[in-house]
């Protein structure tokens, strides 16, 4: 069937079998291999991007794109990692936090991670570290690095602010 | 993973749900969050021909005021019941316990629909909408039907649906007193499935994974009527119980964990 995505702002358009999953359409035939395939059983979270329905408001809700189909995402809007840097290509304030508070070990948790960290300062704009915790809780980090990633979730709250402001 | 292959295709509305199921029958399967579905289908343990896409009927998500009872659209996602202003003050305990199904991402995706239909016995919702009575409105060919929650779950994934019935709405009366609420689960990592679980609303009391279908806990409920306190009336809570035995826990573990956790949650909702 045809597919087809805006991918960070981007019309992709692709056919794909019925069956072929979200993830495989960005890394496949968008080409975009910052998101990656991790557990593939909607557990850790490495494949999470940020999905909007056609008429949602806001930047979209996180999903594990390794448990939608690219046909549930026909003409939604999609946004991965590569998709958060601005035009001139500076960092999105939670890729900023991330780097400055050193939240990666090996990084292959990491695109993930910082969607799902997008998504709950979109949901909510200033979090106590609990509430951090518990909104990865679907994000698992084999380098148990999650001080620092829980570090630069907080340090990034205020950036985004900042920016919007 | 990948599922094996099928044909999908995409409803737009009820209606044209209810006529793509009936000209597939038994091979179709409807798609909403996909939460259940998708996993099953990627370890080829659910292998439909056909997939009916429900997910973008907006007619069946919503969170309403009606008549004495509280009308769920079967496609409200997770995150949406945790949000909603109307289950906070009317059905705390549905709101709080769809927050608490596994993650963020998951609770964006998966609807009470898509959970209740899935009758996995480890479960939160079902237990959840157990406990509060619920009547489930399903549509199918020859019309639409109420059915009492105590009568919806058979047996593990299994329901009274027919392959051509379409859950579309869950009613739920309103409790006397919506705060004497409690939802308690055990699990060994926040997102997995409850190894036990129960949910309270006033003197109902259900649990989760203590059968293979979620249950009243009917011993608890007879002595909390007769005047016993919580302490007391969790003694009960395994009888008639009909937990398995898994890599998380024996039998015997399971039913020491449904007492406590009877326990706690009968004292938690009536300290609220």
């Amino acid at each position: 069937m045809k597919v087809t995505i805006k991918v960070n702002g981007n019309q992709v358009a692709g056919e794909v079998a019925d069956r072929t999953l979200l993830v495989h359409f960005l890394r496949d035939v968008a080409n975009l291999t910052a998101t990656n395939v991790g557990c593939d059983s909607t557990s850790c979270g490495a494949c999470t991007v940020l999905m909007k329905g056609a008429g949602e408001a806001g930047g979209g809700k996180s999903v594990k794109s390794c448990t939608v189909l690219a046909a549930q995402a026909d003409g939604c809007d999609v946004t991965t990692v590569e998709g958060l840097a601005d035009e001139s290509g500076e960092m999105h304030p939670v890729q900023a936090a991330f780097h400055a508070e050193h939240g990666l070990q090996c990084g292959f948790c990491t695109p993930g991670m910082v969607m799902a960290s997008v998504s709950l300062l979109a949901e909510n704009p200033s979090p106590t570290e609990e509430e951090v915790r518990t909104a990865l809780e679907g994000n698992l980090c084999r380098c148990t690095g999650y001080h620092n990633i829980v570090r630069a979730v907080l340090a990034a709250a205020p950036a985004i602010e900042r920016r919007s402001a | 993973m990948i599922p094996a292959p099928f044909t999908y295709k995409r409803a737009l509305s009820v209606d044209e749900a209810l006529d793509l199921a009936a000209r597939d029958g038994a091979d179709a399967k409807f798609l909403a969050g996909g939460h259940s579905l998708l996993p099953l289908m990627k370890l080829r343990l659910a292998v439909p021909e056909v997939l009916i896409d429900i997910g973008r009927l907006g007619e069946l998500r919503y969170v309403r005021e009606e008549d004495g009872h509280i009308a769920v659209g079967a496609l409200t996602s997770h995150d949406e019941l945790s949000r909603s202003s109307v289950l906070a003050s009317e059905l705390p305990l549905l709101a709080h316990a769809a927050g608490q199904v596994g993650d963020p991402q998951v609770r964006h995706r998966g609807t009470i629909g898509g959970s209740l239909v899935h009758a996995d016995p480890a479960a939160d919702l079902p237990a959840v909408v157990l406990a509060l009575d619920a009547t489930l409105v399903a549509r199918g060919p020859s019309g639409s039907r109420q059915i009492p929650v105590g009568d919806f779950f058979q047996s593990l994934f299994e329901t009274v649906l027919e392959p051509d019935e379409l859950l579309t709405e869950i009613r739920i009366p309103k409790p006397e007193a919506p705060s004497r609420w409690a939802f308690q689960k055990f699990t060994k990592r926040g997102i997995d499935w409850a190894i036990v679980g129960v949910a309270v609303q006033g003197g109902s009391v259900a649990l989760v994974n203590m059968d293979q279908t979620p249950m009243r806990a009917a011993a608890v409920e007879r002595a909390l009527a007769g005047g016993a306190g919580p302490r007391e009336a969790a003694v009960h809570a395994a009888k008639g119980t009909n937990p398995s035995a898994d890599i998380n826990a024996d039998v015997r573990y399971r039913e020491h964990l449904a007492r406590v956790l009877v326990g706690r949650a009968l004292e938690e909702s009536l300290a609220r």
